[in-house]
């Protein structure tokens, strides 16, 4: 409980004590047994996670159905093929619409949450619990919830909402192709900015104080303040939050499948869903494999060039 | 909610004892009343599903469709919790999930932390090669994996077992990291002095680095058991029989065994909802100082 994840402990130099014998009972006692600890770990780590990404590479190269049957070696098929497959592009092209539209409010809500609750730190469970707790329920259960208050428009929370102010209700909030991938973004703010919130909010609380209070006797107002301090100094924690959160919407399906199933017109189905129809349904395990590494290739591109995108920054900075 | 104190709001006051920004926090200007209610109806937005959630399913099933909306039925009434819980499915769901996510968690922590303590405090061939190898891995997305570890579970035989869902999701690259993270700042002597009084090193890292690693322990604890628990895609797909569903996914097929009973389907959501609000409100503080740690040690 006292001893924080962060203490800067240096790692101890081996001194050993001077005394031959306990040294080399120390220095026997390091090397002892190393394997057996990693052992465990990387048993599963091989059959869960290496093997199926060697061997996702080979059946993405055959014909294979879901049985594992009928696999015939037909080399670059399937990806020549989905290449030339426009649902695969549609998809694709989904899943990064739905990235686009869902990142920027996230960060920015995420952001501005985490203002509120630290200038008004005062009642500070209420903002964790009102805004962070959503991001701990199970998308089952916030997907129905979503699904019930906007769909039924006899019944539903958002129509009468919006028969209240006296607006027309009865919009198409999933059935509309205008409106289905908004509502699916919805859902998924109200669920998950809790997340970046938290995270926000803790780099502000790593702010030292008497930042804000020089600035304060230079005359520097509240927006000052912002625009020249916390804001700065939370380019790292943003950077980290924009890439999180870019990868986590890359990952998009549990919400549309639970939501529109793909709908209306396939206007929401996202790539891991085609992966999953390819599959799971249509019985193409060879092609769905093959997709889901073009997927791969998608989400590495991303991961990889943040690094490299800040280092850059990093060297012009230092210049 | 009781343990309301934050990472650092509690001892900020006592580190800053200038009269002025303490006075300022306390003085209500337009500013700062403006901020409040804003954050005000924030709040109430983001409460507002939960509440009507909580509302319509404490309703009489005949008033659940009413128009305009009634936050309160004629009387308040736990018919739909009853409902649900005699059909069995969802106690049946919230059982398996419990298990699933007790054993994930539980293999997480212990295969990561032998792992991490492997890589930082043992020597072996090879060790600097396993341990990028490990490192890689936080690369892949799990959900990429999905044909090719399908049919692993078919050939396995794993196919609507326990064991086929909670595997995959033990062997977390991204935890070692934490966890290594964590090693690397836990001084030698201690250790070394248990091995000059004899302890082996079972003892060593069973008395000695387990208990000294609780914090960082219990964040990822917290965190595995989050993830599992709300996992929706793999044990959606590796589960077949509605008996082995978790949570989540049989809740995916509520709609249908369900119809438009609404307050059944609010109370099954609740039900569903409440386990891990309650982790929250037990492990607050952990689970916010872990969210902070995972995001310093992704930078």
């Amino acid at each position: 409980m006292t001893t924080t994840a962060m203490a800067p402990v240096p790692a101890g130099e081996r001194t050993g004590g001077g005394r031959p014998p306990a040294a080399r009972t120390v220095r026997r006692a390091w090397t002892e047994h190393g394997l057996v600890f990693v052992a465990p770990f990387l048993l599963v780590y091989a059959l869960f996670l290496v093997w199926p990404l060697i061997s996702g590479v080979g059946m993405s190269l055959t014909s294979e159905n879901i049985t594992g049957a009928g696999g015939e070696f037909i080399g670059l098929d399937n990806y020549a093929e989905a290449i030339r497959d426009p649902e695969v592009w549609s998809s694709l092209w989904n899943t990064v619409w739905f990235t686009v539209l869902s990142t920027v409010p996230l960060v920015v809500a995420g952001l501005g949450l985490a203002l509120l609750a630290h200038h008004l730190r005062a009642v500070q469970w209420l903002w964790r619990l009102s805004w962070f707790a959503p991001y701990l329920l199970p998308s089952g259960v916030v997907c129905l919830l979503f699904l019930y208050m906007i769909y039924p428009s006899d019944f539903g929370l958002a129509d009468q909402l919006l028969a209240s102010v006296g607006l027309e209700p009865g919009i198409g909030w999933l059935g509309d192709e205008r409106y289905a991938m908004l509502s699916v973004v919805a859902t998924t703010v109200w669920w998950t900015v809790g997340f970046n919130f938290l995270l926000y909010l803790a780099a502000l609380q790593a702010i030292p104080a008497h930042l804000y209070e020089a600035a304060e006797l230079d005359g520097a107002g509240a927006w000052h303040r912002l625009r020249h301090i916390t804001l700065p100094l939370l380019r790292r924690t943003t950077g980290l939050v924009l890439v999180l959160q870019v990868l986590a919407s890359l990952k998009i399906f549990d919400q549309v499948y639970l939501m529109t199933g793909g709908g209306p017109d396939d206007s929401t189905r996202p790539i891991l869903q085609y992966v999953y129809q390819q599959g799971f349904t249509g019985y193409r395990m060879g092609y769905a494999s093959a997709v889901s590494y073009i997927f791969f290739a998608l989400i590495l591109t991303v991961s990889l060039v943040q690094p490299l995108l800040s280092r850059r920054r990093a060297e012009e900075a230092a210049k | 909610m009781s343990g309301s104190a934050t990472v650092t709001s509690r001892p900020a006051p006592a580190k800053t004892p200038t009269g002025t920004s303490a006075s300022r926090r306390r003085t209500w200007t337009p500013g700062r009343i403006v901020l409040l209610a804003v954050a005000l109806v924030l709040t109430a937005l983001w409460l507002l599903p939960l509440a009507w959630a909580l509302a319509t399913s404490l309703k009489p099933e005949a008033e659940t469709a009413t128009t305009p909306l009634e936050w309160i039925g004629s009387r308040v009434t736990f018919e739909a919790y009853s409902k649900v819980w005699e059909s069995g499915d969802v106690t049946r769901w919230l059982m398996n999930s419990a298990y699933i996510s007790v054993m994930t968690t539980v293999l997480t922590v212990l295969t990561c932390a032998m792992a991490a303590y492997g890589f930082t405090r043992t020597d072996f061939r090879g060790r600097r090669l396993l341990y990028a190898l490990v490192l890689a891995g936080i690369m892949v997305p799990p959900q990429v994996l999905i044909a090719p570890l399908f049919r692993e579970m078919v050939q396995l035989g794993l196919v609507d077992t326990y064991w086929g869902v909670i595997l995959p999701q033990v062997a977390v690259p991204a935890m070692v990291f934490i966890l290594v993270k964590f090693f690397e700042g836990v001084p030698r002597e201690l250790e070394e002095a248990a091995f000059v009084d004899g302890a082996g090193r079972w003892r060593v890292f069973w008395t000695i680095v387990m208990p000294l690693s609780r914090p960082v322990l219990a964040a990822v604890a917290i965190f595995t058991f989050i993830s599992t628990w709300n996992n929706f895609l793999w044990p959606f797909l590796v589960t077949t029989d509605p008996n082995g569903m978790t949570l989540p996914v049989g809740l995916a097929n509520v709609q249908s065994s369900f119809g438009v009973r609404y307050a059944q389907i609010m109370a099954s959501l609740v039900i569903a909802g409440l386990p891990l609000l309650l982790v929250f409100a037990l492990f607050q503080r952990q689970i916010v100082r872990g969210i902070a740690h995972t995001g310093l040690a992704g930078q």
